[in-house]
């Protein structure tokens, strides 16, 4: 078994700690997305398994919301989930994280398992679970605090309070806010615009240094300017943390992700629509080559 | 410094115990606090009722046909008090329910923003006048003013019907005690009708208006058919409010026990009697008695507020939008 | 529909005048009823103030009420009503404010649906027993055979502000937004936390209202002390465990007798209360309003 305590075989130059990467080289403040695409396909690097999910049905009280899904998501890549509304994909990405534990009708069938362990065993406790696999909602939720404040929320809870604020500035650096807030920490997070407050919400779920980001549509509610500083941010957040992100824009999955999950919605037994995987593979294969004709028809845009 | 990256093997997941110890500490907490309303609501009938019982079966039900108060012929009834209860509540609420609906109205459809903005808050200050102090200037303007002025022209006119028939020598009587309840009365119903009317869907009233109607057709077509429930929850908990009010009445209904028709006549409630009583109860009997009148009233409120509560949450439930 | 009938016939036909004279007739009836409201709010204030003006000086504050004797005993104060009153209240509020604020919780928070309806049904029942019936139940349960104490008095007022306390904390609960405790929950935060940290900071506002409207709701009412803490003298007492005087204990006592200048007292003495009551209620509103203002401008 392998955990991710820093013995990997991905890439050993690569710091696990965020202290220790900032003395390698300083955190640029502004991103260049020309160098960023560019980066190499996923499939050429060795792959570690962070989540193998093995045959998951989602229900809400009687009805499936997604069927039968089996992949695996793999290490600090950004794998992203795709499909029309209403196939399940918000609602696969929240078991991943125990979300839906709050809804009282929800229940699943079939495993996840994260680094081997089942995420939905009865002795698995749902907080240690949200400590290690963060999340990013579609609609930026800041607290009603500061902006300092809110970073410090996590940081608080788990009891890291020495250099409070190093942590704190270093998230918001990573999360390419620091240099706009850095003036305004004492300031409430609700004076920041949509764009800024989702990248709040990014460094709020950083600074507590988890090990998977799940992002559930996290640029949607947001202008294209914004929505290019999140994309951008993913690039640059997946050298440390595994990112999925679910999204029904197209060309930001072909933008950003490495792996692609492509679901879509099958009409059911007793007219039950849900929610199925169809094809899951490298990105520029669903996009240029997929395998099965739903996924070229979606995305070629003939529905969806 | 330490780093904050947690490891991910099946014991770190795991579970400490079935609940966090926090988060069952505030469940625990809060769960016994929510229960203190059924406890207590528990409580106050079993006691009321034990505390009742000698009277209760010295008289039985015989005590609510009897019209006596005489602590020396140990003879002790409710009916007199049940009659004062009825005539003063029905009373008022006759008063109170145009009264309240019209102003409903008028806060609701008719008045300009700036008005309603004003007036409403009035309204609401009408109900938090304090019952001794309604209950003072009954005795001692109130009273005097019906005495001199008002009963006299009401005797004078309307002399004829059984409830006008007498000439009043006091100011403490049941027409003083009914007015007084309209005023305390008015103001819980018409602000429960009031959001009421406003909850009445736009669409609904524009489509009434749209086909010609007059502001009072459409009121009548639309918001009252829309609001019938709701309205009557709010006479339900207004009438309880009369029934149960203790202190404004007994301070001037004049504390007689008897029954009469003519409202000019001094009288009693079941709950001003309680109240009257509360110097001088001298012999056991009496305070069980006086405990039995309670029992009563506590079970007429009973049945009063889970009806009028069933109602407010079927309407709500059927118009799902509150 | 008479086909031939002009637009101008219709405006001017005896139906329309008379549906015209209708709705006009209930629009002044509806004024009439609201201006009545306001006129007896009026005269029943401009009462109180006129009469009570009389009595108002420093001695009412820090005097006590003379005993009657033959003859006028000189008109004096009620300061142990006012400081019965304070610790009285202050009892309840002790009593009230934290059962009722976390029932709330419960029942928002971690109750299930069902469950919380029946809780919510009994509490909203509570409020609706007559006060006196409650003030017969404290004494019934706590003073028969043990004697009157300030502190069951407060008790009696608690069991009135209970349900008021908790609805209203309830009603604030409700509103803050659940994408906020989604927010703390993915951050690895336990329930409790989620409640005392997120959750009620943004409630605070809505509770202080709700606590202080409920506060001068009690702080008049006089059947719940009538059996409980009566038997009072005329001294400045501060000892909740005998029974202290009470501003509307002593308007009502004192609205019975004969004696004009104890009526005076009366009046004085309903002014204070019910200027207190009013500015509290309307401080409560403003406040209200004012945070309902400034939550809606953070957004």
């Amino acid at each position: 078994m392998i955990y991710p305590s820093g013995l990997t075989v991905q890439d050993p130059t690569e710091p696990r700690s965020i202290d220790q990467k900032d003395e390698k080289a300083g955190l640029p403040a502004a991103i260049d997305p020309a160098q960023l695409r560019a980066s190499p396909p996923a499939t050429t690097l060795a792959r570690e398994t962070v989540f193998n999910v093995e045959g998951l049905t989602a229900y809400y009280d009687s009805a499936p919301a997604v069927r039968d899904v089996t992949f695996d998501i793999y290490r600090r890549m950004v794998t992203a989930v795709i499909g029309p509304s209403g196939c399940g994909k918000s609602t696969f990405i929240r078991c991943l994280n125990r979300m839906n534990d709050v809804i009282p009708s929800f229940r699943t069938e079939g495993r996840i398992l994260y680094h081997d362990v089942d995420l939905q065993a009865k002795n698995v406790d749902p907080v240690a679970v949200r400590r290690r696999i963060g999340m990013v909602f579609q609609r930026p939720n800041p607290f009603p605090k500061s902006i300092y404040e809110n970073v410090a929320y996590g940081l608080r809870i788990l009891g890291l309070k020495d250099d409070l604020d190093g942590r704190v500035e270093r998230a918001l650096q990573r999360a390419a806010l620091w240099d706009e807030a850095k003036d305004r920490l004492q300031e409430s997070a609700l004076s920041l615009s949509g764009g800024q407050q989702q990248r709040l919400c990014i460094a709020r779920c950083v600074a507590i240094e988890p090990d998977v980001i799940l992002m559930d549509e996290p640029a949607s509610a947001l202008d294209p300017i914004a929505t290019t500083k999140i994309e951008d941010l993913m690039h640059e957040l997946k050298r440390d943390y595994t990112i999925v992100v679910v999204t029904h824009n197209m060309q930001q999955a072909a933008r950003v992700a490495d792996m692609t999950a492509f679901f879509s919605i099958t009409p059911g037994d007793e007219g039950h629509r849900s929610g199925e995987l169809v094809e899951y593979d490298d990105t520029t294969t669903i996009f240029t080559q997929p395998k099965d004709k739903r996924t070229e028809d979606y995305v070629t845009g003939r529905f969806g | 410094m330490a780093t904050a990256t947690p490891s991910a093997g099946p014991a770190a997941l795991q579970r400490r115990g079935r609940f966090r110890p926090g988060d069952a500490i505030l469940y625990v907490v809060t769960l016994v606090a929510a229960l203190s309303g059924v406890v207590l609501l528990g409580l106050i009938a079993r006691e009321v009722l034990a505390d009742a019982w000698p009277a209760m079966h010295k008289f039985g039900f015989h005590f609510l046909t009897t019209t006596a108060w005489d602590q020396n012929k140990k003879l002790f009834g409710a009916e007199s008090f049940i009659f004062g209860t009825a005539v003063t509540s029905f009373g008022a609420l006759l008063l109170a329910t145009p009264i309240s609906i019209a102003i409903a109205l008028f806060l609701s459809e008719l008045a300009p923003r700036g008005i309603r903005a004003v007036v409403t808050p009035l309204v609401e200050m009408l109900a938090a006048v304090p019952s001794v102090v309604l209950g003072l200037w009954g005795i001692l303007v109130l009273g005097p003013f019906i005495v001199n002025t008002l009963a006299p022209a009401l005797h004078g006119t309307l002399g004829f019907l059984p409830i006008f028939s007498t000439k009043p020598s006091v100011g403490s009587n049941v027409f003083a005690a009914i007015l007084v309840l309209t005023i305390m009365i008015v103001p819980i119903i018409s602000s429960i009708c009031r959001e009421l009317f406003l909850g009445v869907p736009t669409e609904l009233k524009d489509g009434a208006l749209a086909l010609g109607a007059t502001r009072w057709e459409m009121i009548r077509g639309v918001v009252f058919p829309y609001a019938r429930a709701g309205i009557a929850a709010a006479l339900i908990l207004g009438l309880g409010r009369a029934v149960g009010e203790a202190i404004a009445v007994t301070q001037v209904i004049g504390n007689n026990v008897a029954i009469h028709w003519s409202l000019f006549e001094s009288g009693d409630t079941l709950a001003s009697r309680i109240a009257s009583q509360y110097q001088g109860a001298d012999t056991a009997l009496q305070v069980h008695s006086l405990v039995y009148l309670a029992v009563i009233l506590l079970v007429f409120s009973l049945v009063a507020n889970v009806l009028a509560q069933i109602i407010v949450r079927r309407v709500a439930g059927r118009h799902s939008v509150r | 529909m008479s086909t031939g009938a002009s637009t101008s016939d219709f405006f001017r036909s005896e139906r329309m005048r008379r549906r015209r004279a209708t709705n006009l007739l209930v629009e002044l009836l509806a004024v009439a009823a609201a201006l009545l409201a306001v006129a007896v709010l009026v005269i029943v204030v401009a009462s109180v103030a006129k009469r009570g003006a009389g009595a108002i000086n420093i001695d009412f504050f820090t005097k006590t009420p003379t005993l009657l004797t033959f003859g006028n005993p000189p008109p004096s104060g009620i300061a142990n009503a006012i400081i019965g009153t304070a610790i009285i209240v202050g009892i309840a509020v002790l009593m009230a404010l934290p059962i009722g604020i976390l029932a709330a919780i419960y029942l928002n928070e971690f109750a299930p649906k069902r469950l919380a309806n029946v809780l919510t049904l009994a509490l909203d029942v509570l409020n609706g027993v007559p006060a006196i019936v409650i003030g017969i139940f404290v004494f019934v349960f706590l003073v028969v055979g043990h004697g009157q104490t300030a502190i069951k008095g407060g008790f009696a007022l608690a069991i009135l502000m209970l349900p008021l306390v908790a609805r209203s904390t309830q009603e604030v609960l409700a509103l803050v937004p659940d994408s906020l405790r989604e927010a703390s929950l993915a951050l690895g935060a336990a329930k409790w936390r989620t409640t005392l940290s997120v959750v009620l900071p943004q409630t605070i506002g809505g509770i202080v209202t709700g606590a202080t409207l409920a506060t001068a709701r009690i702080a008049g009412e006089t059947a719940p002390l009538l059996f409980t803490t009566s038997l009072v003298g005329n001294d400045i007492s501060t000892d909740p465990s005998k029974p202290l005087a009470s501003l509307p204990l002593f308007i009502f006592n004192s609205a019975e007798q004969a004696d004009p200048k104890l009526h005076e007292q009366a009046w004085g003495a309903a002014l204070v209360l019910i200027a207190f009551v009013l500015v509290v209620s309307l401080l409560a509103r403003v406040f209200a309003l004012r945070s309902r203002r400034r939550l809606a401008g953070e957004r």
